[in-house]
């Protein structure tokens, strides 16, 4: 994994988390994903062209829900019809400000999806190593799970364009 | 001043409405994506859209080129997280007038909708 592709998720984070909800997010030390330790809410952004993989922001229940409220205005709990579309578009947002950051490359990133249910595990590209960042807000703990490469160039495409 | 909200997302839907009424503007009406609102914009008539741009069915940089084909006039503002320089320039060619990147503060949006609303005005006049 290049380093180059963690320092923009953390940048992002919390750049929106400060924008939209006015809070701050401690980042501690990244770290390679391992098996077990499942999430209760996931929000997953694929991403395609110059970098493919998957950004996962994997919440507690609690956390997701706190968070949600405080982006909605409104009290949201995870049953609520809303609740998936407002953390996914926090996704989508924190997506889009570290693609941004991901200097000269093109990148689509695709719709959120949102999973909720308790203890859940997001299967992922094995061949994609996954970086975790964990995040502490006053809302609770959450982690960025970023699992996404760059793709190799064919130098003589590259070459030929 | 009638405004058109076109977003896949309640939630930004909801949070942009809620900044216009505070600006004062009532005459509001959403669409869900590009498709929604090429099925509005002719019953709705907007004075203002506001567009993102990553949408399922269609996006919103395919809809301002349809939208424009048939209407060259009406402001639009895309709100979206595309950031990048070409990207706002692909935009900007497609016919957009504006352009706000989320994550937007309140004030931001704001300011945006006057610019464009000044400059729209003054092109008129």
């Amino acid at each position: 994994m290049e380093t180059g592709h963690i320092t923009p998720f953390i940048q992002s984070v919390q750049n929106v988390f400060a924008t939209m909800l006015q809070l701050d997010v401690q980042v501690g030390e990244p770290a390679l994903k391992r098996d077990g330790g499942g999430s209760d809410v996931s929000a997953i952004i694929g991403m395609s062209g110059d970098v493919v993989g998957s950004v996962v922001l994997s919440f507690p229940t609690e956390t997701a829900e706190r968070v949600a409220s405080l982006f909605t205005g409104e009290q949201m709990t995870c049953e609520d019809a809303d609740f998936a579309d407002a953390v996914g578009e926090l996704c989508n947002m924190v997506c889009g400000g570290a693609k941004a950051e991901l200097d000269g490359k093109r990148i689509s990133i695709s719709c959120p999806s949102v999973v909720v249910g308790s203890n859940h595990q997001v299967a992922r590209q094995k061949d994609i190593p996954c970086v975790t960042i964990p995040c502490e807000t006053d809302c609770g703990v959450f982690m960025i799970e970023v699992g996404i490469q760059s793709v190799a160039v064919d130098s003589t495409s590259a070459a030929a364009a | 001043m009638k405004i058109l909200l076109v977003d896949d997302s309640k939630t930004m839907r909801k949070i942009q409405r809620s900044v216009l009424t505070q600006l004062g503007h009532t005459e509001i009406e959403e669409a869900c994506d590009g498709q929604d609102a090429m099925s509005k914009v002719g019953a709705f008539g907007p004075d203002l859209l506001l567009v993102d741009w990553n949408m399922p069915n269609m996006d919103g940089l395919t809809f301002v080129k349809k939208y424009r084909e048939m209407n060259k006039d009406t402001p639009i503002i895309m709100v979206t997280t595309e950031s990048e320089r070409s990207r706002v320039v692909e935009a900007i060619k497609a016919g957009v007038n504006n352009y706000v990147v989320k994550p937007f503060t309140p004030d931001v949006l704001s300011q945006r909708i006057d610019e464009t609303l000044t400059k729209a005005g003054a092109s008129a006049g």
